[in-house]
C-alpha cells in the first residue's frame, strides 16, 4: 500500500486584487474584486512508505501549498488524498500522530526558553513518557550533533542550532511520514551538510518516508533518488532523478585537454564552447550528434584527453524553471 | 499519569517560565487595569451624599472585587490568535494531535499565574491606604467567588474566542473585537454597579453575557449574592445558557473557518 496517494489534487485560492494609487484604494474598498488562483493544479501521485522523495520548483510553483494539502493545513479545493491511510484535512489525532512538517521559515521552538521546555510539551501531547523522552532526545540530539544548546534559550542560537532543535521537536514522536519544507533554508555550508547527513541517517533508521522541499540542489542530490519537478501548479516530472538528465538535457559536455593552444573559432563548429582555459575546453554536444562530433574532433584537434559527461542537474533544472514554460525536447528519454 | 493533567502542567509550565521572563510587562499590564480604582474615587466621593445604592465603603469594596474579578477574568487570546492566523503560525498548532486551545487557555492561567503576587501586592496595599474596606468574606463568598470569576473567565474566553474565529476571514478581528469593549465596560459593571442602573436598563443589562464576567462574581465576592439569593441560581444558569451557546458558535466557526484558512506564510 502507497504511504502517499494523490488523485487529481487541486487548490485554488480566491485574491483580492487592486490597483495602486489613492482613488483605486477608494474604488477596492466599495468594490472589491478579485481574482482565482490556481496554486496547484489537478495533480496525481503516489509515494511508497521509505521512499525518499523531492520536491521540486521555482517560487510559487506550489510546492508549499501541496504539502500543507499533504499535512492536513489546508483543504483541496478538488482531488483526493491519503497519507498514511487517512484524509489529511480531517486532522484526525491518529494521523497527526504520524506525521510532522517541518518549515524552513516557521519554528514551534518557544523563542524565550530553552527547547527542552517544548520538548515537555511535545511530549505530553504525543504520551510520550518521561523515561521515553529523554532516551529519544539523547538519540536524536546525538545525530544532530546537539549539547548544551537544549539548555539555552532559542533566542541564543545560531541558525543551524534552532533549525537542528527545531527537526528534534518535529522527529520527538518517530513520524512515519516527514514533510520537509526547505529545512536548510538560510543555513551555512557545514549546516546544511549536519541536517543533510542526518536527513538520510533517519530515513535509513527509520523507514521514513520524506517528501523534501528545497532550492540547494545539493539537498536534493544527495538525498533524493526520486523527484517531482512542479512548474506554475503543474507536474510535470516524476521519476529518477537521473532520468531528468535524459528527459530534459539533450546534450552532453564534452571536455578536451589539447596538446597545443587553439582558439575558441576553431572549436564551434562541434558544438557550444562553454569554456577554454589554455588548453583545456568544455563543449555542450547535442546527443544525436555526439558521435560524429566526438570522431571530427579526434581526427581535426590535437586531442590528448576526452572525457563525455552528463551537465549538471543543477543546470539542467535551473534552465527548466528558468524557461518559465516546461518544453520538452524531442530526444526521448526516461522519467514516467 | 493522567495525559489531561500531564498536558496541563507541561503547557503550564513552559508559559509561565516564558510569562517570567516578560514579568515588567505584565505588571505594567496590571497597573494599566486602574480603571475601577478610578471609578472608586468617583463614586465613594458621589455616595458621600447619600442617595445611591451603597454607602462609601460598600462602593470601595465592590470596586476592589471589580479589580480583583478583572485580574483573573482577563483575555486577550484574539490578538495571539490574530497574529497566528495571519502570519500562519496556527499552523503549528494544527498539526499537533491536541486541541489549539491547550496553547491558549494555559498561557492565560500560567500569565494569572505570574501577575499573583504583584496583584497581591496591590491589594495589600489598598487595604493599608483604606482600612475601613477591609471584611471578612464568608467560605460561600470565597468559594463562590472563585468558582464564579473562573466561569466568568471561561465565559470572557468563548465570547473573545467568537470574535477572534473572524481572523480567518478578516485579518484584523481583535478590531472588530473592540466594538463589544463599550457594552463590557458599561453593562458589565465596571463604570457603575448594576444597582445604580434605571430598571429597564438594569434588567435589559441581566439577559446579555455581560454582567455575569464583572458585577455577578463581585457581588459574590462582597457577599452581595448568597448561596440563597435566587439571584445567584438565575445568574449561574444564564451564564451556562451563554457558554453553551457561545460555545457551539464558536465550533462551527472553527471548524467553517478552518476550510478557509491557508496557513499563509506557512
Amino acid at each position: 500500500m502507497s504511504m502517499i496517494e494523490a488523485h487529481g489534487l487541486a487548490k485554488s485560492f480566491r485574491v483580492s486584487a487592486s490597483e495602486p494609487g489613492f482613488i483605486n484604494a477608494f474604488k477596492h474598498f466599495f468594490n472589491r474584486k478579485y481574482r482565482h488562483v490556481e496554486a496547484v493544479k489537478p495533480s496525481s501521485f503516489t509515494i511508497q512508505p521509505g521512499e525518499f522523495v523531492g520536491f521540486l520548483g521555482p517560487n510559487g510553483a506550489g510546492k508549499t501549498t501541496t504539502l500543507k494539502m499533504l499535512s492536513g493545513l489546508i483543504h483541496p479545493s478538488a482531488g483526493e488524498v491519503k497519507v498514511a491511510g487517512h484524509v489529511p484535512f480531517r486532522r484526525q489525532h491518529a494521523f497527526l500522530r504520524k506525521i510532522t512538517l517541518v518549515m524552513g521559515n516557521k519554528q514551534q521552538l518557544i523563542w524565550d526558553l530553552p527547547p527542552n521546555e517544548s520538548y515537555r510539551i511535545n511530549a505530553a501531547v504525543y504520551d510520550i513518557p518521561d523515561d521515553e523522552l529523554a532516551r529519544r532526545v539523547g538519540e536524536l540530539s546525538e545525530m544532530l550533533g546537539l549539547d548544551k544548546q537544549l539548555t539555552q534559550p532559542v533566542r541564543k542560537m545560531s541558525l543551524g542550532e534552532r533549525m537542528k532543535c527545531e527537526l528534534l521537536a518535529c522527529l520527538l514522536h518517530r513520524p512515519e511520514v516527514l514533510f520537509l519544507d526547505e529545512p536548510t533554508l538560510g543555513l551555512d555550508i557545514n549546516a546544511q551538510v549536519a541536517v543533510r547527513n542526518f536527513l538520510k541517517r533517519y530515513n535509513e533508521k527509520y523507514k521514513a518516508t520524506i517528501l523534501l522541499t528545497s532550492h540547494y540542489m545539493a539537498d536534493i542530490t544527495a538525498l533524493c533518488p526520486r523527484v517531482i519537478l512542479i512548474h506554475q501548479g503543474s507536474l510535470f516530472y516524476d521519476g529518477a532523478l537521473a532520468g531528468i538528465v535524459d528527459r530534459f538535457a539533450p546534450y552532453r559536455e564534452v571536455k578536451v585537454d589539447l596538446s597545443s593552444d587553439t582558439t575558441r573559432e576553431a572549436l564551434e563548429p562541434f558544438g557550444q564552447v562553454q569554456s577554454l582555459e589554455g588548453r583545456a575546453a568544455t563543449l555542450t554536444v547535442r546527443r544525436d550528434q555526439l558521435r560524429t562530433t566526438v570522431e571530427k574532433m579526434l581526427a581535426t584537434l590535437p586531442v590528448a584527453d576526452l572525457t563525455i559527461t552528463d551537465p549538471p542537474i543543477e543546470s539542467i533544472i535551473g534552465e527548466l524553471f528558468k524557461q518559465g514554460a516546461v518544453k520538452e525536447p524531442a530526444a526521448s528519454g526516461g522519467g514516467k | 499519569m493522567n495525559s489531561f493533567v500531564r498536558k496541563t502542567r507541561a503547557f503550564t509550565g513552559s508559559f509561565y517560565a516564558l510569562m517570567l521572563a516578560y514579568r515588567a510587562e505584565i505588571y505594567l499590564w496590571v497597573l494599566a487595569m486602574v480603571l475601577p480604582f478610578i471609578m472608586m474615587a468617583v463614586w465613594s466621593t458621589a455616595a458621600q451624599g447619600g442617595g445611591l445604592s451603597k454607602d462609601p465603603v460598600g462602593y470601595a469594596r465592590y470596586f476592589l472585587a471589580v479589580f480583583i474579578v478583572r485580574n483573573f477574568s482577563v483575555v486577550w487570546m484574539i490578538y495571539d490568535f490574530e497574529w497566528h492566523v495571519v502570519e500562519g503560525r496556527l499552523s503549528i498548532h494544527l498539526l499537533r494531535p491536541a486541541s489549539p486551545l491547550w496553547h491558549y487557555v494555559t498561557a492565560h492561567i500560567a500569565e494569572q499565574m505570574a501577575r499573583a503576587p504583584f496583584f497581591a501586592v496591590i491589594v495589600i496595599l489598598f487595604f493599608c491606604i483604606f482600612p475601613q474596606a477591609i471584611w471578612v468574606p464568608t467560605p460561600f463568598a470565597i468559594v463562590g467567588g472563585v468558582v464564579c470569576i473562573y466561569f466568568a473567565f471561561a465565559l470572557r474566553f468563548v465570547l473573545q474566542w467568537c470574535f477572534a474565529m473572524l481572523s480567518f476571514w478578516y485579518e484584523r478581528a481583535a478590531s472588530i473585537e473592540q466594538l463589544q469593549m463599550l457594552p463590557y465596560y458599561f453593562l458589565g459593571g465596571f463604570v457603575a454597579p448594576l444597582s445604580d442602573f434605571p430598571e429597564p436598563v438594569r434588567k435589559f443589562a441581566e439577559l446579555t453575557p455581560f454582567p455575569y464576567v464583572v458585577n455577578f462574581p463581585a457581588r459574590i465576592l462582597i457577599g452581595e449574592i448568597t448561596l440563597q439569593s435566587p439571584e445567584f441560581h438565575r445568574g449561574l444558569l444564564i451564564m451556562a445558557a451563554w457558554f453553551a451557546g457561545l460555545f457551539v458558535l464558536a465550533s462551527i466557526l472553527w471548524r467553517r473557518g478552518l476550510k478557509h484558512y491557508s496557513g499563509q506564510g506557512a
